[in-house]
């Protein structure tokens, strides 16, 4: 059984008080994630793509369709908050600024601490700091450079790592990546492909990532979705579509890409 | 005190120099007045980073063209000077209509070629582009690159420096490569070897962390550079890259590494 499902997602926006105007954010979306599969979704801004997230992860009602997460429909199965708890430590996020999603007057603990809170478990004990060392290692930090620091005296790598070890204390089975990388500075981007890489293979867990950027996704994927205007408009192996794209936006966001071991003609 | 204030950029040590019509300019010599008159914009000039908004937007942009000549010539002539400017836009693949506008009526490459036609309306010999391509979407992205791609053949500009922290894009377009890492030169070598082979450290981590969606990227891998630039306030003694390089020697820590010939290619390293 698949991780994720989602079926006939649809989200209409509505503008306007008495000339209404709507605005067809995802049209008609629907793809199936498989245990420990990257899938990636590309398209530019504006495609619908973070629409697509913020609904699976409960963010968005949808206006019609259905998201299924281990058999379970969020939308409609999810009724009680021990229910949407349970929810939120299979599914979690990785968004795409490291900057804001901390906050700069608490040390950086404090994002582990909220999940170790989460999980049941006391953070100022032992075991807690046991778990939080083990995640920052995991992650390739070093746990006594970066407890007890605040967020403008690290890195925007070091963030981001840090926002990853949560994942490794939640140990979700899905993780949405929105755009993670694409606020890193690039000679440090690889080192964050690889804690996603590595995730999938130790812990099989399943990842939705979205980017804008072909080449990380045709790196690190083992399915991409290409998304054009709302709508799915290809899907295949990273290899299909880079081989032998079949839709006319894929077509030129292909031929646009420039390209390090050839040149263009 | 106020006697130890020196102004921003002032120039500490060095030449600048132009060859242009057989003479040799010392650029860091003339006073700015010349320079303004007869350097900017005739014999160099640029397409700066954020050419988005070096459009002035309460200004259409036939105005800052005239804005332009102005500081050129004492006297010109309104309608020539559109006529040409006209030709110019239509040679870059932009409509000549364009001229009449004001940039907000632009998307954001129209913009950035308007700014590239103003940059080049009275042909330099150099141009220099900083980061032309760097906010701008893909396929945008492929047309301004063609378009500069096109000063040069159409023989507009003569030389390019192109800036840029994106390989990929300025592998299009350049025939050399120069790698510089905390104000300084690391490495100098023709485009396709450097490709091919990278020799200093830096440059290797820098080309290897490059992800484009060809199968040759899955096969070499993905790479990045631990740590993070330094802060050139404090630079660290010896080879500027040792506390980040993986191939550090004891001598690295100690002595600067000068550039060093290798073949047709020059690198700062002491591994070569």
């Amino acid at each position: 059984m698949p991780i994720l499902m989602v079926n006939n997602l649809t989200k209409i926006y509505e503008s306007g008080m008495i000339l209404r105007r709507y605005v067809e954010a995802v049209k008609n979306v629907s793809f199936t994630i498989e245990e420990s599969e990257i899938v990636s979704l590309v398209g530019e801004s504006g495609s619908g793509k973070t629409t697509t997230a913020n609904i699976i992860l409960r963010f968005i009602k949808p206006t019609s369709g259905e998201v299924i997460v281990e058999g379970k429909d969020i939308w409609n199965d999810i009724k009680t908050f021990e229910e949407l708890k349970d929810y939120r430590k299979k599914v979690h996020a990785v968004f795409q600024d490291p900057f804001s999603s901390y906050n700069s007057f608490y040390p950086v603990d404090r994002v582990l601490y909220q999940v170790l809170e989460l999980l049941g478990k006391n953070p100022r004990g032992s075991e807690g700091k046991e778990l939080m060392e083990e995640a920052l290692v995991n992650v390739g930090l070093e746990p006594k450079h970066i407890l007890g620091k605040y967020p403008h005296q690290l890195s925007g790598g070091e963030k981001q790592r840090l926002m990853i070890a949560r994942c490794w204390l939640i140990k979700p089975r899905l993780i949405i990546a929105d755009e993670p990388v694409s606020m890193i500075d690039a000679s440090t981007r690889g080192g964050i492909i690889k804690l996603f890489e590595k995730l999938k293979e130790e812990e099989k867990t399943s990842i939705l990532f979205i980017t804008h950027d072909m080449g990380l996704a045709y790196y690190i994927s083992d399915k991409i979705l290409i998304m054009y205007l709302g709508e799915i408009v290809e899907q295949g192996t990273p290899d299909e579509i880079i081989s032998n794209p079949k839709h006319e936006y894929t077509k030129n966001l292909i031929s646009s890409i420039p390209t390090l071991y050839k040149k263009w003609e | 005190m106020l006697m130890n204030i020196k102004k921003p950029l002032s120039l500490i040590d060095g030449k600048v120099k132009l060859h242009t019509n057989g003479k040799v300019m010392e650029l860091d010599r003339l006073p700015r007045e010349e320079l303004q008159k007869n350097i900017w914009g005739k014999e160099t000039s640029i397409i700066p980073q954020s050419a988005m908004n070096a459009l002035m937007p309460t200004k259409k942009i036939k105005d800052s063209i005239m804005d332009v000549m102005r500081t050129h010539y004492d006297k010109i002539e309104e309608e020539e000077i559109i006529d040409r400017a006209q030709a110019r836009f239509e040679e870059i693949g932009v409509s000549k209509d364009v001229i009449f506008r004001y940039p907000f009526e632009l998307s954001g490459g129209m913009r950035q070629r308007a700014v590239i036609a103003v940059a080049t309306l009275l042909n330099p010999r150099f141009l220099i582009a900083d980061e032309p391509t760097s906010a701008l979407d893909v396929s945008t992205q492929k047309m301004v690159l063609k378009t500069i791609q096109n000063l040069r053949e159409k023989g507009i500009v003569k030389s390019i420096a192109f800036i840029t922290h994106d390989i990929a894009t300025v592998r299009q377009i350049a025939e050399i490569l120069v790698v510089m890492y905390a104000g300084k030169i690391v490495e100098i070598s023709p485009m396709e070897e450097i490709i091919r082979e990278p020799l200093h450290p830096y440059t290797k981590g820098l080309l290897y962390s490059v992800v484009t969606p060809e199968p040759e990227v899955k096969k070499r891998g993905i790479y990045h550079i631990p740590g993070t630039p330094p802060n050139l306030m404090y630079p660290p003694p010896g080879c500027r890259f040792h506390p980040r390089c993986e191939y550090k020697l004891d001598i690295c820590e100690k002595e600067e590494p000068q550039l060093k010939d290798i073949n047709n290619r020059k690198v700062a390293c002491f591994l070569y």
